[in-house]
């Protein structure tokens, strides 16, 4: 019933169209129909044109007023305001270019639209011109490569850090496993091959004649001590997927068959980020939406749903199959003091394994 | 006959060959039959992928409702109208596959390529038209192999349209992967079969089978950017065919290209030693040329439509050539940047970084162009030439923040989120298809001796135009924010849940531009029989084309093919009583042609 009256509502549209612009056709003076635009079409798609500009300015400032909370989530790792500044330098070089070449665009559109029997200037060259719209963009390009390779170089190049803590994340679909190197802080050898020794006990495929791996600890949920430079070891044992940490301006796929890695520092620990007022809103604004659904909820006779607090996230960020969408789990930042004890609580590989 | 005979002699010349039906409606060997073809099966092509991309954002917009067209469209796949994840996933695959490789590329550049190349360079027909007749029907099987995928037991490929292994390669991984992608492989193997062939003829048609008098540098913009784009791909699209065959081979012959030590439901698989990351290499060979082949032919119609309309010389004719060639160029040593966070060594990211943003230079020199023909103009706001401006605009939108996405570092946070989703939509689709629909405005009466109805034009354009930025303008603060693309809902954990608004107006404008391409379709298929006759050169054009008869015959002139004595941009020149001055009107005695 809905398609079909979808459909009618379609139809409908379509043939109010027809007949408005059957209208349009015929309340214009019948001497000179043409489908080839007139001096009236000239002036009314001219000051379209102007208006389509102002449409541009206010749909970015609207955006930007409603939404502009959401870009850019608080960064909680260390290169994170380095990401963060280089992002809003690229972004103001952006803007304003985009302000002015839109304006220069469809002001032109509307002002020099055609009057018959007006010529046009016949301008076809001018090297100094173009020879300055060829050499300004190269100088800012210019600066935003170098800036951009000197970020990158920094973020990405890992260096041998002995305190830095090593972290696996291992993907599957659809979940994640973490795997940390446990007393000696280093990552036994593995490999899916041994996924189905000990009864399937053996999660992420360790392998059992590496003494390296014995105490390493593996478990459902990562957490990171903050202040300390935590480099990541991906690994997947199916298909494709991608750690992404959005608040720690962090990702990186993981690519069964290879190990890829990403380190950062996390400077923020969970609580401390709860605290931000920015987390503050954006946590308000999520509940106020939770809130309207509960009542709904209520009304249909069921549970409510439960008030949200924040917590990082680490997302699947790559095509992975059906449950893609759900493959996420929580970042615990902790003090030092509280991962210590944490981790101590947990069961290495060869407790897990009898 | 062949083409060659054909321009041989170039005396008077009538083909009294008979034709039948069949050979000028099915298999002509006729360029602007095939053309005609290109852009009828390129256009329902484009209803297919333009209304599934309307599905999956109803779901995104209202997920896991129900939906009635959901129940009649899908069926099985939508329990109760419920649309199934892997059914999303297969929507946007499919939707993506089928808008850039057989709406924008082969509807685009397969159309116009045909079309316009003989008729702008003075030749009678293609060098080869049996390659040319060959090329669409390879197309057609292609067109033929995707959507019968779309009616398999377990669902049409859902891999993504960039495909990556291991989840295209194993059956396990997905529903989508077994025969769905099959036929996906096989489908695009027999379409870059088409585009080659269609690709060399347009290069040795351009090369060879000019008119006396049309030199390279007299060449319309339009057959550049068509002659540039069959070079890309040429080069490009035999790299997408080995990595479709090695593909095929690890999915039935057990060889391991791409695949590696994998566990997947409870068995590890025999693969050794292969890697899904040269499968992206050799996918982004092509795929990022592809970019570029999909955006040369409408940047190539652009020049072409504001010229004519602003009746002004395009401003800086050489810029123009040598821009579209430095992209040509670059547009082959930028493929990394589809990878920086693949694993791939980051040194080889700053090398892609540095390319990338090079790329910017030619771009934003077509750009500067294209406003500077605009001054001081006057312009006749035709709705080609609407399309043409809303494609400017659009190609500075979108292109401006290719600068984030290129930068390898300011990638990492927004790779594979919705902001790139806005990002390639605008400056590759909403441009593209921009350059699509300003073409068939264009050249309609070409093509099909009828104008299109000018009003219903203004209203596609508009509403298409407030559309287009009202879906993806929105999307830069979805994927800002955090939200990675391809989820089938973003509302299944709290963390998004502020989005979701975001989602519905974007949904909404999605919908309204929708019905507004059934305008464009109504208008369409109206004056394709009842529009209004045309004249000879409606738009008062200087390029060859509008020389040739309006009725339509294999040969394209009666008697003598006309010679070119000037550049297609002699609009408004001094000296002349006309605003325009077609290629084929020989010098005025002492008059200068411009140095360019």
């Amino acid at each position: 019933m809905t398609v079909f009256l979808t459909l009618l509502i379609l139809t409908l549209i379509s043939v109010s169209i027809w007949q408005v612009s059957k209208i349009l056709e015929l309340s214009q003076p019948k001497t000179e129909s043409t489908e080839v635009a007139d001096d009236n079409d000239n002036e009314t798609q001219g000051k379209l044109m102007f208006a389509f500009l102002i449409f541009i300015y206010i749909l970015t400032i609207f955006s930007f007023w409603k939404w502009g909370d959401v870009l850019l989530p608080e960064a909680a790792s260390e290169h994170g305001s380095e990401y963060d500044s280089l992002m809003w330098v690229t972004f103001s070089v952006i803007f304003f270019v985009q302000t002015i070449t839109q304006a220069l665009l469809h002001y032109f559109g509307y002002k020099y639209r055609g009057i018959k029997g007006q010529k046009a200037l016949f301008y076809s060259d001018n090297d100094r011109l173009e020879a300055v719209w060829t050499i300004i963009p190269t100088i800012v390009l210019a600066v935003l490569i170098l800036y951009g390779l000197y970020t990158w170089n920094d973020i990405m190049f890992v260096e041998e850090n002995e305190d830095a803590l090593v972290v696996e994340l291992y993907a599957q679909q659809f979940n994640w496993k973490v795997r940390y190197g446990g007393e000696d802080n280093v990552l036994g050898d593995a490999n899916v091959r041994f996924l189905q020794d000990f009864d399937g006990k053996n999660l992420v495929g360790i392998d059992v004649t590496d003494p390296n791996g014995l105490d390493d600890i593996v478990v459902q949920e990562l957490h990171l001590p903050v202040g300390k430079e935590i480099q990541f070891k991906m690994r997947s044992q199916d298909v494709l997927h991608s750690a992404f940490m959005p608040h720690f301006r962090a990702q990186m796929n993981c690519v069964p068959g290879m190990i890829t890695e990403f380190a950062f520092t996390p400077i923020k620990t969970t609580e401390q980020m709860r605290m931000e007022p920015d987390v503050i809103s954006k946590v308000r604004k999520i509940n106020e939406i939770r809130e309207f659904k509960s009542k709904k909820l209520i009304a249909q006779g069921e549970e409510a749903l439960e008030p949200y607090v924040f917590d990082y996230l680490l997302l699947c960020n790559k095509i992975c199959g059906a449950s893609h969408y759900n493959m996420q789990i929580k970042i615990i930042v902790e003090t030092e003091n509280e991962f210590n004890k944490w981790i101590k609580s947990q069961q290495t590989f060869s407790q897990f394994i009898q | 006959m062949s083409a060659e005979s054909i321009n041989m002699h170039e005396e008077d010349h009538e083909h009294h060959h008979k034709e039948t039906f069949i050979t000028k409606y099915v298999f002509s060997q006729d360029h602007k039959m095939i053309a005609k073809q290109y852009l009828i099966t390129g256009l329902f092509m484009g209803i297919i992928g333009i209304a599934m991309s309307l599905l999956f954002r109803l779901q995104l917009a209202w997920p896991e409702k129900p939906f009635g067209i959901f129940d009649l469209l899908l069926g099985k796949w939508a329990p109760d109208g419920v649309m199934d994840p892997n059914v999303y996933l297969a929507l946007v695959t499919i939707h993506g596959t089928i808008m850039v490789f057989f709406v924008l590329t082969a509807g685009l550049s397969g159309t116009f390529s045909n079309l316009l190349i003989p008729l702008q360079i003075g030749a009678r027909d293609m060098a080869s038209g049996l390659l040319n007749m060959i090329s669409f029907w390879l197309f057609f099987l292609s067109c033929v192999l995707m959507i019968s995928s779309l009616f398999v037991e377990a669902g049409p490929a859902a891999a993504g349209w960039t495909v990556y292994p291991p989840l295209s390669a194993l059956p396990q991984a997905q529903p989508g992967s077994g025969v769905g992608m099959t036929l996906w492989l096989v489908s695009m193997a027999v379409f870059i079969a088409s585009s080659l062939l269609g690709s060399l003829n347009y290069v040795v048609t351009v090369i060879n089978l000019r008119t006396k008098g049309m030199t390279m540098s007299r060449l319309p913009l339009t057959v550049w950017a068509f002659f540039v784009t069959a070079i890309i791909g040429i080069v490009s699209f035999p790299v997408l065919l080995s990595a479709a065959l090695l593909l095929i081979m690890d999915r039935s012959f057990g060889t391991s290209f791409f695949l590696s030590d994998i566990f997947i439901q409870g068995e590890v698989l025999h693969y050794q030693g292969g890697s899904p990351v040269l499968y992206e290499h050799l996918f982004w060979f092509l795929g990022h040329p592809e970019v570029y082949i999909v955006l040369l032919p409408a940047l190539g119609i652009t020049s072409e439509v504001l010229a004519t309309n602003a009746r002004k010389p395009i401003f800086g004719y050489r810029a123009m050539v040598a821009s579209i060639l430095a992209i040509a160029f670059l547009s082959t040593i930028v493929w990394g940047h589809h990878m920086f966070i693949s694993g791939m060594n980051p040194f080889l990211g700053s090398v892609f970084t540095f390319t990338t943003l090079l790329i910017a230079i030619p771009s934003a020199v077509k750009a500067f162009n294209y406003i500077t023909t605009l001054w001081k103009g006057n312009l006749q706001l035709n709705p080609a030439m609407l399309f043409s401006i809303g494609l400017v605009s659009t190609f500075i939108s979108g292109g401006l923040t290719g600068i984030i996405l290129g930068d390898s570092t300011l990638d990492i946070n927004v790779h594979d989120t919705y902001f790139v989703v806005a990002h390639f939509h605008l400056v590759m689709g909403i441009s593209a298809l921009y350059g699509l629909f300003a073409g068939v405005y264009h050249w309609f009466p070409k093509m099909f001796r009828r104008m299109m109805n000018k009003n219903l034009g203004y209203i596609h354009f508009w509403v298409t135009a407030i559309c287009a930025y009202g879906v993806f303008f929105p999307m830069h603060f979805i994927g800002m924010a955090g939200l990675p693309r391809r989820y089938y809902t973003n509302t299944n954990f709290p963390y998004f849940d502020d989005l979701a608004n975001i989602n519905v107006v974007i949904t909404v404008f999605a919908l309204i531009a929708g019905v507004a391409q059934l305008v464009f379709l109504y208008n369409f298929i109206y004056s394709m029989f009842y529009g209004k006759k045309t004249e000879q050169n409606p738009w008062r054009s200087n390029t060859l084309e509008w020389t040739a008869p309006i009725e339509h015959f294999h040969g394209n002139w009666h008697g003598k093919i006309p010679h070119v004595h000037r550049w297609a941009y002699d609009y408004s020149k001094p000296g002349y009583k006309e605003d325009f001055v077609p290629q084929n009107i020989p010098l005025k005695k002492g008059e200068e042609e411009l140095q360019h």
